[in-house]
């Protein structure tokens, strides 16, 4: 019942999402089919030939698909962020079915029947297209069965490097650990992966049957190629034009509202068009967007900056991180603005009641639990020197067990259940005031500053003077209180994202009002 | 003489001879019958004259002209070709498999409609009820009717059959052999026809090899094959059941 709610809420989203990916699915396949049929004749009359591509199309196939995305972002020309990466992995996996099945389809046809058509007179060519092809066309079109039910379902990874299609639900949901958007994005996909099989059987039983001839199979796959480029055409219309400024962010709640915060502050500007990239993976495909220019902003922080993009050690003073990061970026043509108000930095939480129980206010204080407290942190954060090591180190903390490597997700209602006692959290989740979580102060500032600050490529800002006039309206506005708010309504009351930033951004004048 | 071997040898590499030392010559209109066991090199001799094969030694002639400077796909154009497990085209219907060498020949539609309607009705299949089935909706003997009609599409001087009739039942072997026997006195097609059955050689053929570990023993009309007195062309004749 959720499900259906959040589907009428998002009404024009899902139409957008779910075009995208019969776009990506059908694009995809389509390069494939191209590519691997006659790669599969070529097999079938030169097994040497033929057991190479074999060998090469099922090694490209055993690559997880996360794997081959992150291989494929940085290349040239195939790489990048956005759907030409996602087509290209999706029409790489495409091809193993679609060589293989013609490859045996053509090897398969019955003996007597070619030396029939060898007896006649064929010319190679003739027995090739006159029967060798058109009695396989079954078992191919089983293999463009299987490639399409295939790519339902891994085009849904696509939207990690934002490509779109119904996996933005899926991992938005993941993200948010929220059932009712992963099923958003999963029974669409399901249903579309169904549909596409069912049509495709239909077809491969019709030429089986021998009612559909390969010409008359042609033509319904050239009517439904027109049909989908038409389709595309209109998408790309629709997306293309006039020049744009694009809005990008990473993949997780926070990221996303501020990203359609600077989306809507810009539109309020009124004189560009605003392309959204939300929700793209990480910290590295954001950057490389904005510096290769396919995103013009999106928001950094500041302790990211300096040691995730730039593998610098960061200061631990605010200002100075700030400064560096800004320097830094100043080298590659990027612009970082002032703060945006909030740290998202680690916070060392506890449960409130046991701070208010036993007075404690800083990390220092933890000192005197120690030896009868355990504690839980995220795989990265135990690993990372500035992490769990440093954290021990700098305060002299001495914990009763080890502590238990745990799920980001997971950690949180851990400490709230009592099977953690302390935790290292975001400073901004949603989920320190719904659980009732207390943040112990840094006081010996270990934690390097994590300041949000808008990154924007500075030829954008010259040439659109109301990408700055936006921003500054940001600049100092957003507390980390004003953050986990905003974090809980999406969070924790599914409030629409697109609802929250207006909400908020009405409380904020206009620079120049 | 439309077909003829001089002292053809074949065999696939090293290994011992399919076919030792052949000579035979078939006249125009003529139907000469092979008779053997089988894989004694019956197919293999077949497969010589449409130059799906190449003899080892020795020169196969066909309309004059040795099969080594034939263009083997003009030269197998040129000759109807019968299998014993027909291989009809099972995407295509009894319309398009009868007019296959018409179009690859490049005839117009409407003359290689008119063609395949015509044998057809001559062997027997109304084409209004069988032009547009499948050869899976034919039952074995019509099949081979189909086979017969698709090797006689453009009229070739040759007909070259390999076991038509065998894996046929005795009825319907009858019927097809008797719609043969009257398409090929109407158009004097000259015929070459493998079998391990003498009773058919004697029943449609002009001319009746017999051969035997790779030799044939004799090549005449019937009455001098039948009283012939070579004791392994006997073992041939005598393996036939009287008349009754």
């Amino acid at each position: 019942m959720r499900v259906i709610h959040f589907w009428l809420a998002h009404r024009e989203e899902l139409s957008r999402l779910l075009q995208q990916h019969v776009l990506l699915v059908f694009i995809s396949t389509l390069a494939a089919v191209l590519v691997g049929i006659p790669s599969g004749v070529v097999a079938a009359r030169r097994p040497r030939v033929g057991r190479a591509i074999l060998v090469m199309a099922s090694a490209a196939q055993t690559i997880p698909s996360l794997a081959l995305l992150g291989f494929l972002l940085p290349l040239p020309l195939v790489g990048g962020v956005g759907p030409r990466t996602a087509l290209v992995a999706l029409a790489i996996y495409a091809l193993l079915p679609i060589v293989r099945t013609t490859l045996t389809g053509i090897r398969n046809v019955d003996p007597a029947v070619i030396e029939a058509g060898v007896a006649m007179g064929m010319t190679p060519r003739q027995l090739l297209w006159m029967v060798q092809f058109p009695l396989a066309l079954p078992s191919i079109i089983a293999g463009i069965r299987v490639a399409t039910v295939i790519g339902v379902g891994t085009t849904t990874i696509a939207a990690a490097i934002g490509a779109g299609g119904l996996g933005e639900y899926i991992f938005r949901g993941l993200y948010m650990v929220d059932t009712t958007t992963i099923l958003a994005g999963a029974i669409p996909a399901a249903a579309l992966a169904l549909t596409a099989d069912g049509l495709l059987a239909l077809l491969e039983r019709r030429i089986r049957r021998g009612r559909t001839t390969p010409a008359g199979a042609a033509r319904a796959a050239a009517a439904a190629a027109v049909l989908i480029a038409i389709f595309a055409a209109v998408a790309y219309a629709r997306g293309g034009g006039d020049p744009a400024v694009t809005i990008g962010s990473k993949n997780f709640t926070e990221q996303v509202i501020l990203g359609e915060l600077l989306a809507q502050a810009l539109e309020d500007e009124g004189s560009v068009r605003v392309v959204r990239k939300l929700n793209l993976g990480g910290t590295f495909i954001c950057d490389r967007g904005v510096r290769t220019g396919e995103l013009d902003a999106y928001v950094e922080y500041t302790g990211t900056a300096v040691s995730a993009v730039f593998h610098e050690d960061v200061p631990h003073d605010s200002r100075q991180a700030f400064e560096r990061a800004r320097d830094l970026y100043a080298q590659g043509g990027i612009t970082a603005l002032d703060p945006l108000g909030f740290n998202n930095t680690f916070a060392i939480l506890v449960r409130s009641r046991d701070a208010a129980a036993r007075a404690l206010r800083t990390i220092d204080d933890l000192r005197s639990m120690q030896g009868t407290w355990t504690p839980g942190f995220g795989h990265e954060f135990l690993q990372r020197e500035d992490g769990y090591p440093g954290l021990v180190r700098t305060y002299g903390l001495n914990f009763a067990s080890q502590p238990r490597a745990m799920e980001l997700a997971l950690i949180y209602p851990a400490l709230a259940g009592g099977q953690v006692d302390v935790i290292a959290g975001d400073a901004t989740s949603a989920l320190i005031d719904a659980l009732q979580l207390t943040q112990l102060e840094d006081n010996r500032h270990y934690f390097p500053p994590y300041d949000a600050i808008p990154v924007v490529r500075t030829s954008t800002l010259l040439r659109y003077p109301a990408v700055g006039r936006a921003l500054a309206r940001l600049t100092g506005r957003i507390s980390n209180s004003d953050m986990r708010a905003m974090n809980a309504s999406v969070d924790l009351h599914h409030r629409d994202v697109q609802q929250v930033a207006r909400e908020f951004l009405a409380r904020l004048p206009r620079v120049g009002e | 003489m439309l077909v003829q071997f001089i002292d053809v040898t074949y065999q696939y590499q090293a290994h011992v001879p399919v076919l030792k030392h052949v000579n035979l010559a078939v006249d125009a209109g003529d139907v000469c019958a092979l008779v053997g066991r089988s894989g004694v090199g019956k197919t293999t001799l077949l497969k010589l004259v449409n130059r799906l094969l190449l003899p080892s030694s020795g020169t196969v002639v066909v309309e004059g002209r040795n099969t080594r400077e034939w263009d083997a796909i003009r030269l197998r154009r040129r000759s109807g070709y019968v299998f014993q497990d027909v291989g009809l085209f099972p995407h295509m219907t009894v319309e398009e498999n009868v007019s296959i060498v018409p179009r690859l020949e490049q005839w117009t539609a409407v003359r290689a409609r008119s063609r395949a309607y015509e044998l057809l009705e001559l062997l027997g299949l109304p084409p209004e009820q069988f032009a547009g089935r499948y050869p899976r909706e034919l039952s074995g003997g019509q099949r081979q009717r189909v086979g017969l009609a698709r090797a006689l599409a453009t009229d070739p001087p040759i007909l070259l059959m390999d076991e038509p009739f065998g894996a046929l039942d005795p009825l319907t072997r009858a019927e097809v052999r008797q719609a043969f026997a009257d398409v090929q006195s109407r158009l004097h097609t000259t015929v070459m026809i493998v079998t391990h059955d003498i009773s058919e050689a004697f029943a449609l053929a002009g001319r009746i090899g017999v051969v035997d570990g790779g030799e044939l023993l004799i090549y005449e009309a019937p009455p001098l094959v039948a009283s012939s007195a070579d004791p392994r062309v006997r073992a041939f004749i005598d393996a036939v059941p009287p008349r009754p």
